[in-house]
Parts: structure tokens; C-alpha cells; sequence
């Protein structure tokens, strides 16, 4: 059994799906967004990466 | 649904679903106030968010407030159908499943959490939590249908938006984020019970101990003139502080003098007189209020603003 592809129903469906699709496009982007944002900026941001970080040091005799 | 399921229904049973519904279990309205006033916090606050920060900070509040609104939705169904002001919402209507809005505001809540704190700090974060924690549960599960205080104590829900956009800025809290804190928790009941005057009916139907239903309009009008000169200090207050200035404290005084005006003349009329003139009093009162929280919170923004200038501040 089929619809017709003009049925009411899947002009609302249609529309649930295009409503969430953008609202997931906007999502997406604002978190690109945000990324680039706190990234560029780079405060809070130290890569622990087997490299001695003379920032975060402790030094000599340090409790 | 599935397509076979849609051959079943009749023209009487409830049409599937569209977008729009699934906004509406968020309570756009309710969320609208969210984003203004926490949007107010956020601005007034001494520390400024880099613009995509702040924008990130008002969606995740404002969608963890629609999260709320769809928890409150799922549980408050039952009550939501007999009154005539909420039956045609997505949930009693039968558009959207009851399991479908308690999804959706678990997921949300999630969601909003975190990226709240991903995008700000943490403390913003657990008072949005707190937040969605006290309106679903706390104030929709336990007392709304407990006591007759249910307003005062789901007043605190809505009053905490400002506060987490204060936070968000500053990552604490702060004597000037409790005074816009406590200016929506002051203004909620008035603010209700002139609506509970003369949407009596609703509630009555429904069951929920509304002020009006347990202890008598009397002793409603009287509360309302109560919580109307508490609110008085808090506003003014809230003027004297850092996010004030001359310009603020004289609409708080104006805004405050209007709404006790309105509030004795409320509490100095009886059921006859309201009935005559068909609640004109308590609905005049009723609409001025949403201007008074309006005004309010945009003398603050006015304030802000004016500040670069050397206009605005104390």
C-alpha cells in the first residue's frame, strides 16, 4: 500500500524533519563556533604531550 | 507513528505531530522571558563573554528551561487536560506521546547542561541543573499539587535565569545576580495570584490548591498586597547596587508605586465589586505586572549600556 506523494502527512513530516535538520545545522555550527572561539584564544589549554611543560613545572624542593 | 498506524486513525483521533508541536512542549512563551532576563544578567555583569560565548550561554539556558517546560508537560498531562487555558497543549491534546516529552526533556536537559558548561563555567552549569532539577521536580512533581504556597516556591525556577547569566560571565555569584534572583521570586506570586482572581475556574477544575481555592479570594487579595510590599526593598535594592544607577531607581520607584496602588485597590475590593466590572482591577494589575518585570530588567540593560558613556551607574 502506498501514499501519494502529495499526502498531508508527508508535507508534516516533511516539515519535522526540515525543522530538526536546521535546528541540528545550527547546533553544529554554534559548536564550531564556540570551538573556534575558546581554541584561538587557547587560555585554559596546555597539550600533555610526553614534552616537559616548563609552565606547569614544579620547582626544586616544592612540596 | 507508523505509516500503517495512520490508516487506523479516525477524523477524530489526534493528527501526528508537526514541528511546531514539539516547540510548543518547550514552553516558547515561558522560554522568551528566559532568554530576556538571562540575557540582562549576562550584559549587566562586570565581566564581558566573547559574543559567541554569550549567545552559547543563552541558548543552553533558554533550552534548558524548554527542557523543564517539557518534563512539566509530561508529568502535569492529567491536570493539563481538564483545564481549559493548557488542554490544548501538545501532550493532553494527544499530538505528541506523553514518553516522547519526557524524552525529549531528559535529552535536553543533558544537552543544555553541558554545553553550558562547556561554553562558560561550571558553576552556571550546576545552577541550570539545579534549576531544571527544582522546576520538574520540586515544584511540578512534589509541591504544585501539595500546597497552596506551590506559586512562591515555582517562582524560584523562573527567577533564576538572570542569575545564571550573571554566573555565566562571572563564574559566581553575587550580591547584585541574588537581588535579580529575588526581584523575579517577589513579583512570580502577585503576579499569579491576580491571574488565579479571574482564571478561577481553571484551577478549580483541575484540583491544584491554588491560594484562591484553599484559603479564599480574601485571603488571596491580602496575600497579593503582601508580596507587593516585599517586593518594594528587593526592587529599590536591586537599584542601589552595581547594575543601578539614578535611572533604575527611579523607575523602581515608579514601577514599585504603580504596582501598590494596584495591589490595595485589589485587596480593598470584595468578590461583588470584582464581578461587577468583570476582574477590570485584577486584570489591569495582572497585565501591568508583565510590564513592571519588563521595565525593570530593561533599566538594567539601559544602565549597562549608558555606562561607556559616563552616564550610567552610580
Amino acid at each position: 500500500m502506498t501514499f501519494r506523494p502529495e499526502h498531508e502527512l508527508h508535507k508534516r513530516r516533511f516539515g519535522r524533519n526540515l525543522g530538526l535538520g536546521l535546528t541540528l545545522a545550527a547546533f553544529v555550527g554554534l559548536v564550531f563556533a564556540l570551538t573556534v572561539v575558546k581554541v584561538t584564544r587557547g587560555e585554559p589549554m596546555q597539550g600533555y604531550d610526553h614534552v616537559v611543560q616548563p609552565g606547569t613545572a614544579k620547582p626544586e624542593g616544592a612540596p | 507513528m507508523t505509516d500503517t498506524a495512520t490508516f487506523q486513525t479516525t477524523a477524530e483521533a489526534p493528527r501526528e505531530a508537526g514541528f511546531g508541536d514539539y516547540v510548543q512542549l518547550l514552553k516558547p512563551r515561558v522560554m522568551s522571558l528566559v532568554v530576556f532576563t538571562a540575557l540582562v544578567g549576562l550584559l549587566v555583569a562586570p565581566v564581558g563573554l566573547h559574543p559567541v560565548e554569550g549567545l552559547a550561554a543563552i541558548l543552553f539556558i533558554a533550552l534548558g528551561a524548554g527542557a523543564s517546560g517539557s518534563l512539566n508537560m509530561w508529568w502535569d498531562a492529567d491536570i493539563d487536560a481538564v483545564m481549559k487555558r493548557t488542554a490544548r497543549r501538545p501532550v493532553p491534546s494527544g499530538r505528541v506521546e506523553g514518553g516522547e516529552a519526557l524524552a525529549i526533556g531528559l535529552a535536553l536537559s543533558g544537552i543544555s547542561v553541558v554545553m553550558l558548561a562547556l561554553a562558560t563555567n561550571l558553576v552556571a552549569a550546576g545552577l541550570l541543573a539545579f534549576t531544571i532539577f527544582f522546576y520538574a521536580v520540586v515544584y511540578s512533581m512534589w509541591l504544585k499539587r501539595l500546597t497552596p504556597q506551590n506559586i512562591v516556591i515555582g517562582g524560584a525556577a523562573g527567577a533564576f535565569p538572570p542569575m545564571i547569566g550573571w554566573v555565566a560571565a562571572t563564574g559566581q555569584v553575587s550580591l547584585e545576580a541574588v537581588l535579580m534572583f529575588a526581584l523575579i521570586f517577589m513579583w512570580t506570586p502577585p503576579h499569579f495570584w491576580a491571574l488565579a482572581l479571574f482564571m478561577k475556574e481553571d484551577y478549580h477544575t483541575a484540583g491544584v490548591p491554588m491560594l484562591t481555592v484553599t484559603h479564599g479570594r480574601k485571603s488571596t487579595r491580602a496575600h497579593i498586597l503582601v508580596y507587593t510590599l516585599l517586593l518594594v526593598p528587593v526592587a529599590t535594592g536591586a537599584a542601589l547596587t552595581s547594575i543601578g544607577g539614578p535611572l533604575t531607581l527611579v523607575v523602581a520607584v515608579a514601577l514599585n508605586l504603580w504596582f501598590v496602588i494596584g495591589a490595595v485597590r485589589i485587596w480593598r475590593r470584595d468578590e461583588a465589586v470584582a464581578e461587577d466590572d468583570k476582574y477590570a482591577v485584577e486584570k489591569a494589575v495582572f497585565r501591568f505586572s508583565l510590564l513592571y518585570l519588563f521595565l525593570h530588567f530593561a533599566a538594567f540593560l539601559v544602565e549597562a549600556a549608558l555606562k561607556p558613556y559616563g552616564l550610567g551607574g552610580w
